[in-house]
């Protein structure tokens, strides 16, 4: 396929002046197989230097470019510019974290809601000499979760981030699924305890949204069920 | 009063290396801050996929693997150069240091057996490659992170380090710029342990993240350190045709063939006793050759050829290698459970960086070096797979045990620090404000494509004088360089400009050093010095910048106590 120009309307924000935030397009020739992350760098190197994005892999590995394009939220390295099915490309912040220059949000308020979950293993007895033997197939329940990235996806997309800033948010309720499930780990009755409150995994409005963004095939759902039926199984068979 | 803030151990660099050092500085009573330019999870540790190595004798053909046996192995993937003493002690504490961060809870494959699951991996003679699916970085990275967060580690994310402070030879301290606010501040350090990654990014095609810029190393550098060796810089063999991110050397580990556009095997030609699973460097050049002699695919971003592994079936593909898998899906819509994989070659490490002993220790008092941006030197002139994730944790807990062991008083005035800040703010303000100006991109681009063209998998002598040239005028056109946004949030124009001063001497250091040596040894291929020659270039390369800014080149002998030098054949 040819190359083909397309507009790009990034939303733009800048603290330093007295501005509200406010679209911005920028038109760029674009070849077939060029990422909107590839996009912006080139607008970012050849026309304004002032537009502000956090990048560092661009293999969707790294977690830092989970930004909204064309209305959905998704990384920017991952998202083909040809794929997007229109010539105008709307480019903006990632939703529910405050943002502190153009595309760039805060981050550390997202960090910030793993410190109460712990999130580090802790082991039942002292370490052994060599590695802990762990059976091939309990490890299947907490794999899925070992693989975030921390993108922060999932809480774009949450419902319930959106209107509850204490909402621990489907990534730190991963995160702590992950050490619950770590067949390793002796902690599991204080771990409960972290996470039982209407700010944790009581919170969570069970839509699924965030096992549908996420780029790692994380579910955050599911943990959050998991666990909640770890806290309550009772009422929860009675379908509480 | 003064405005230098003052920590007992400083790390600069939030990747494997930093924060293995960072635990370990911590764990022996210091108060440890991280300094790192992105937030350390973004770290390029992440990426790596296809595992470490130990000789831990987990897999059913390992049993007679010992850490004897790696370090051999290591030595002769080095082509004779690493620093034999150094090759042993990677490998004697490598199990330790596997086994420890299993006990932190990474998320190691098992075997069926509950032990930690091992791969083969080219250049080892035996199935040593620990792993964790095809995301060995990614685990490690977020299991040290956790390990970082439990200690209560302070980290100044998105700092980016502008100059080491250098008083008679000792390090005293850094200056750096917080991203978000664009503030130049100064900080103050007994010890700093630099372990700022690679700087892949020199040249265009690079498996190595956009942030891969070398920055730290050009900072030692500047500020007196030697580099070693970096003229050695390891082309991964099996990039993803278009973007040449990494297709890990684990997709041949697990039985991945590589195939030409005849459609058929050619490692026979290059390695028959090995065949895909030769060390990087060589299998590497057996691709550009296949390509070179047109038995490759063509296509616009050059030639390529294919990686197949339609015949370990969907099942193995996606327990073992589902990172791979999605990453041929998102980025060359090729689903390897349909089709082969098409690869090139592409730069991914820098073997070379800043001098230091088995400590960290470099040539300035203070001043501690770990992970990639260092040269211990354990690669020598081509690393293994499964070794860079290794030394992270071996040497960043040394760095960090030594770090610890040596933070007490610089002796060095903070008014030392306060006027290095000063000078640094002025040079940072001058930059911004010079308003018309070239482009920082415009010289980048010409770097990154004149460094793979003329300093790549194939060198010889008129294009790497060319090199050396290139990077002599692109230095001069930088004097006029010009970010075009004068903001202080987030200016990464700003730090894009800043790192691209140390890009050039870094690439120019890597062209001097390859000029020089009229030799091939491991990575270093030279067409018009196709053997190696152990009695004129059986050294190490030391560059130190010289008054007028031009690399001043030395050399130094290479530690060899127990292997014998044979000839590298497979």
């Amino acid at each position: 396929m040819e190359p083909k120009r397309f507009t790009f309307r990034i939303r733009r924000f800048n603290p330093s002046d007295a501005l509200d935030s406010y679209d911005e397009d920028f038109t760029l020739e674009v070849a077939e197989g060029v990422t909107v992350l590839e996009a912006l760098l080139r607008i970012q190197a050849e026309q304004d230097g002032s537009l502000s994005f956090r990048y560092a892999c661009r293999g969707a590995v790294c977690g830092s470019c989970a930004m909204v394009v064309n209305g959905a939220v998704a990384l920017a390295c991952r998202t083909q510019v040809h794929a997007a099915g229109s010539d105008t490309i709307t480019i903006g912040p990632l939703p529910n974290l405050n943002v502190v220059k153009d595309l760039v949000v805060d981050m550390d308020f997202f960090l910030r809601k793993l410190t109460p979950v712990r999130p580090w293993l802790d082991p039942a007895g002292p370490d052994p000499e060599r590695e802990r033997l762990v059976d091939p197939d309990e490890w299947k329940e907490p794999e899925p979760y070992t693989n975030c990235i921390l993108c922060a996806s999932c809480h774009g997309v949450c419902p319930v981030t959106e209107r509850d800033p204490r909402y621990l948010g489907p990534a730190a309720l991963a995160k702590h699924y992950r050490f619950l499930a770590d067949p390793r780990d002796g902690a599991d009755d204080a771990r409960l305890g972290f996470v039982d409150g209407d700010h944790g995994v009581w919170g969570c409005d069970t839509v699924w949204s965030c096992v549908k963004v996420c780029p790692k095939r994380v579910p955050p759902t599911k943990g959050i069920l998991a666990t909640r039926a770890r806290i309550r199984p009772i009422e929860d068979k009675n379908g509480a | 009063m003064s405005d230098v803030t003052h920590y007992e151990v400083l790390i600069v660099g939030g990747g494997l290396a930093g924060l293995r050092a960072a635990v370990a500085a911590h764990d022996a009573g210091r108060d440890v801050a991280v300094l790192t330019k992105v937030y350390p999870i973004r770290s390029h540790s992440g990426a790596a996929q296809g595992g470490v190595n130990a000789s831990l004798g987990n897999h059913p053909e390992g049993g007679d693997d010992s850490w004897e046996k790696h370090a051999f192995d290591t030595i002769k993937g080095s082509d004779y150069l690493a620093d034999q003493p150094r090759a042993e002690i990677l490998t004697r504490e490598a199990p330790e240091r596997v086994f420890e961060m299993e006990h932190w809870g990474a998320a190691f494959s098992r075997f069926p057996d509950g032990r930690i699951a091992q791969r083969p991996f080219g250049g080892a003679g035996f199935p040593r490659t620990c792993y964790a699916a095809d995301r060995t970085g990614h685990h490690l990275l977020h299991t040290l992170w956790e390990q970082c967060m439990k200690r209560e580690i302070a980290f100044l994310n998105e700092w980016f380090l502008t100059r080491i402070v250098e008083r008679d030879g000792r390090a005293a301290g850094v200056v750096a710029m917080h991203v978000p606010s664009g503030t130049v501040s100064t900080l103050a350090a007994q010890a700093i342990v630099l372990a700022g990654g690679g700087y892949g990014r020199v040249f265009s095609k690079t498996t190595n993240a956009y942030i891969n810029t070398g920055s730290v190393t050009a900072a030692a550098y500047a500020a007196g350190a030697r580099l070693e060796d970096m003229e050695f810089v390891q082309f991964h063999p099996t990039t993803l045709y278009g973007t040449n991110i990494l297709i890990s050397e684990g997709v041949r580990g697990e039985g991945g063939l590589l195939t030409n556009a005849e459609e058929k095997r050619f490692m026979d030609r290059y390695a028959p006793s090995v065949m895909e699973l030769a060390p990087r460097d060589i299998v590497a050049r057996a691709i550009q050759t296949e390509v070179d002699e047109g038995r490759g695919f063509d296509g616009p971003h050059g030639g390529y050829v294919h990686l197949d592994i339609r015949h370990l079936g969907a099942e193995v593909i996606n327990t073992r290698l589902p990172g791979i898998r999605q990453i041929a899906m998102d980025f060359a819509g090729v689903d390897p459970i349909e089709a082969p994989i098409p690869v090139q070659p592409g730069q991914h490490y820098s073997m070379g960086g800043i001098s230091c002993d088995e400590n960290g220790r470099t040539d300035l008092t203070g001043l501690l070096a770990c992970g990639e941006c260092s040269c211990v030197s354990v690669h020598g002139s081509n690393r293994l797979g499964g070794n860079s994730l290794l030394e992270t944790l071996v040497f960043g807990k040394r760095a960090g045990d030594a770090a610890a062991e040596s933070a007490g008083d610089t002796g060095v005035h903070d008014s030392v620090l306060v006027s290095a800040l000063g000078e640094e703010r002025a040079r940072i303000e001058a930059l911004t404000m010079r308003g018309e100006g070239v482009r920082q991109i415009e010289i980048r681009r010409v770097m990154q494509a004149g460094m793979t063209e003329k300093a790549g998998l194939f060198r010889s002598e008129a294009p790497l004088a060319e090199a050396v040239t290139m990077l002599s005028e692109l230095k001069e056109r930088y004097r006029g360089v010009a970010p075009n946004d004068r903001g202080s949030e987030f200016n990464y124009d700003l730090v894009d400009t800043l790192e691209l001063g140390g890009m050039l001497e870094l690439a120019g250091v890597t062209a001097t050093g390859a000029l020089a040596r009229t030799e091939s040894r491991g990575s270093h291929w030279r067409i018009d010095h196709a053997e190696r020659d152990d009695d004129r270039w059986l050294k190490h390369t030391m560059a130190r910048r010289g008054a007028d800014g031009s690399p001043s080149i030395d050399y130094e002998d290479v530690i060899i106590t127990t292997y014998e030098l044979m000839e590298r054949k497979y």
